[in-house]
């Protein structure tokens, strides 16, 4: 059984300009110790979703939910607040891309990492912090016993990255929800990263949700992929068939137009046109304005989800006729 | 060929941070050397990729060249012509040929002008082009950029980032520049449209014979674009040479690990293996000796100490390591003195 089950989530923003539809009728599901990559440009809906079934969109927006999110049998999206508060920080844990402004600056690094253990767990302040000494050893602060009584600001970005995720699997959550970790990070950092969240999942059954823009970053870690464009699900498939054989032209561009498989001197095979505005979005398949294989009834709804495999799913009404030839 | 740019031990510093002894003290802070002596050839028509982690220099590199930050030591020739005393009108004309293409394209841009505007005023300042015919001149640079017609009257604030940047790469181009630094121009982008832009840098480099230094964090993206890749750690080239080259048998050990850490495309693609461990020093505290032995896996006591030897050019790669060093002529042995460079005295990095 899953572990999350999302069904059916789509999120509307009212705005002066009319009703966003932010999120379309999103639907995954990822099992214990499991990776799943949520891949994205921005404004797809990646980290909208992740955010409105955690309850964590924005407060003042005005705006509406639905759909289901089913964590350990129980529906994320219809728990009040005291429920939530047991779910959060206990089962499921979030880290986010820029940890300076999700760390709170005036308390020291032990304090943060401690607090969900003295929350939820009823640790003394003694042992949470050793246990908090212990998790920093654990994600790879150098002298732990030192770091934990320093403040966000005196480490580097790498380092309160670092605490985040140490903070966020206090509780040994399982479900991390990771919104692209290591987007504000170096190359060799970044792997860095990584490997911790894999080595964690391994150590712990920890299943993580990967939120990112950069499908190279998901084909090394993930097991399985869902891509996303103007708040739609476009592909959903395991990550060595989604690679190998991408099914939606979408999916085909995004692997196509990295530079890091291109030819020199070659020209780089790009998707063209503009990203729709979230106001304005295309009828039929949102991506056929700039697809090189639409035809007339891509203009046209409705545009749904179809089985091109066993667990692979593709939101291209034409994938047969497209096929590998692509 | 001659060099287009030559650029021999060009330094940057700054005023760093200093703490409360500086202050109570009335002393200044200390320098932070952003650029520590670098030197470098740019030949016409190239595009040579720059790149290292952040804080190790390269933009303030970048800036410097085109005299846009302070140098403190170092001389800098464009075309032949000493760049260090410019001012004024000659100044200008060296701005006409060389210009800047940066990061963040809406931040560059002034967001409630109109994309006209915004050029026309380049070709206004420089007097580049009579009044009557610049609205077609503005017209004629937006189609090499890619840009519909009906945009020009479009403030920036209301275009997409990759349109955004392609006003920039048309403003530096309305000068009629031949030589361009381009400071990360796609890592802001989005991935479908980040091919969009790098294609067109390739059509106007075949196009302009244009020179372009091209910064960026990304291997893969310089891998595909670049003829040459200069590598940087904490002020100091520490390699360059052909790309080809350098990305098949990267010989420093930083190479080595950022050509490792690059995310691979592949169905059975897995994280790179040999990660650095550590982060990058604060160019405010530069280790001594060679200023990534405290992180490299193959570090030797003389690197711990000494800075590493100016390099052999083979192949047209050079390399700033001890590795690679000449096994010097002993001038006598003395006492103390590690054995020089023999396999034995390499070190394993402990983690």
């Amino acid at each position: 059984m899953a572990l999350l089950e999302v069904r059916n989530l789509s999120v509307e923003f009212a705005t002066p300009a009319g009703r966003l539809k932010a999120v379309d009728d999103v639907s995954f599901a990822i099992g214990e110790g499991e990776v799943m990559g949520l891949v994205g440009e921005s404004g797809s809906g990646k980290t909208v979703a992740c955010r409105a079934m955690l309850h964590l969109l924005p407060p003042g927006r005005k705006r509406s939910v639905a759909g289901e999110a089913v964590f350990e049998g129980r529906n994320l999206m219809a728990m009040n607040d005291a429920e939530l508060r047991e779910v959060h920080g206990r089962k499921i844990g979030m880290i986010f891309q820029n940890p300076s402004s999700h760390l709170d600056p005036l308390m020291t690094v032990g304090g943060q990492v401690a607090e969900p253990l003295i929350y939820h767990e009823g640790l003394t302040r003694k042992d949470a912090r050793s246990r908090a000494v212990e998790l920093l050893r654990q994600v790879g602060i150098p002298d732990p016993a030192r770091a934990v009584d320093a403040y966000p600001h005196q480490l580097s970005g790498g380092m309160r990255q670092r605490v985040m995720i140490a903070s966020a699997v206090a509780c040994r959550p399982k479900l991390l929800v990771a919104d692209e970790p290591t987007t504000a990070l170096d190359v060799t950092v970044q792997t860095q990263i990584l490997r911790l969240l894999l080595e964690l999942r391994d150590k712990t059954g920890l299943a993580i949700v990967l939120i990112t823009h950069d499908l190279a970053v998901i084909a090394s870690t993930c097991d399985s992929v869902a891509v996303m464009y103007a708040g739609r699900i476009m592909e959903r498939a395991p990550k060595p068939e989604l690679v190998a054989r991408p099914r939606h032209p979408y999916t085909m561009g995004l692997i196509r137009s990295q530079p890091s498989r291109a030819v020199p001197g070659r020209e780089l095979p790009s998707i063209e046109g503009q990203l729709p505005a979230p106001g304005d979005l295309p009828t039929g398949c949102r991506f056929h304005p700039r697809c090189a294989f639409a035809a007339e009834r891509c203009r046209r709804p409705p545009v749904d989800l179809e089985a091109a495999g066993p667990e692979h799913v593709t939101a291209c009404l034409r994938w047969r006729e497209i096929g590998q030839a692509a | 060929m001659t060099a287009l740019l030559e650029v021999r031990d060009l330094k940057v510093r700054y005023r760093g941070r200093g703490g409360l002894g500086d202050w109570l003290r009335r002393r200044p802070p200390p320098w932070v050397h952003a650029v520590n002596g670098v030197d470098l050839d740019i030949e016409p028509g190239e595009i040579v990729g720059l790149v290292g982690e952040s804080g190790c220099g390269k933009s303030s590199l970048g800036r410097a060249l085109l005299r846009l930050t302070p140098t403190s030591g170092g001389s800098l020739r464009f075309g032949g012509q000493d760049l260090m005393g410019l001012e004024g009108e000659a100044l200008m004309r060296f701005r006409r040929r060389a210009q800047m293409v940066f990061q963040d394209p809406l931040a560059s841009l002034n967001p409630r002008r109109t994309v006209s505007e915004t050029l026309s005023e380049v070709l206004r300042v420089h007097r580049l082009c009579p009044e009557p015919q610049i609205r077609v001149r503005v017209l004629e640079l937006m189609d090499r950029v890619g840009l519909a017609a009906s945009l020009a009257d479009r403030s920036s604030r209301s275009l997409s980032g990759g349109q955004c940047q392609r006003v920039g790469i048309a403003r530096a181009l309305a000068m009629g520049a031949d030589f361009i630094v381009a400071d990360e121009p796609v890592s802001a982008l989005d991935v479908s449209i980040q091919a969009q832009i790098l294609n067109l840098l390739v059509r106007l480099q075949r196009e302009r014979n244009l020179t372009i230094l091209f910064i960026s964090h990304d291997l893969g993206v310089i891998r595909y674009l670049c003829r040459r890749v200069v590598v940087m750690y904490l002020g100091c080239v520490v390699e360059e040479g052909p790309v080809e080259a350098v990305f098949a048998r990267p010989q420093h050990p930083y190479t080595q690990s950022l050509i490792d850490a690059i995310p691979r495309m592949a169905p059975d693609a897995r994280l790179g293996a040999s990660a650095l461990t550590g982060e990058p020093p604060s160019p405010q505290a530069r280790p001594a000796g060679c200023a990534f032995h405290p992180r490299c896996p193959r570090v030797m006591p003389q690197c711990r100490t000494g800075e590493p030897p100016p390099p052999r050019t083979t192949d047209g790669r050079r390399v700033w390591c001890h590795l690679y060093a000449e096994p010097v002529a002993p001038e006598g042995p003395r006492a103390g003195d590690p054995p020089a460079y023999q396999q034995s005295t390499i070190e394993m990095a402990s983690d």
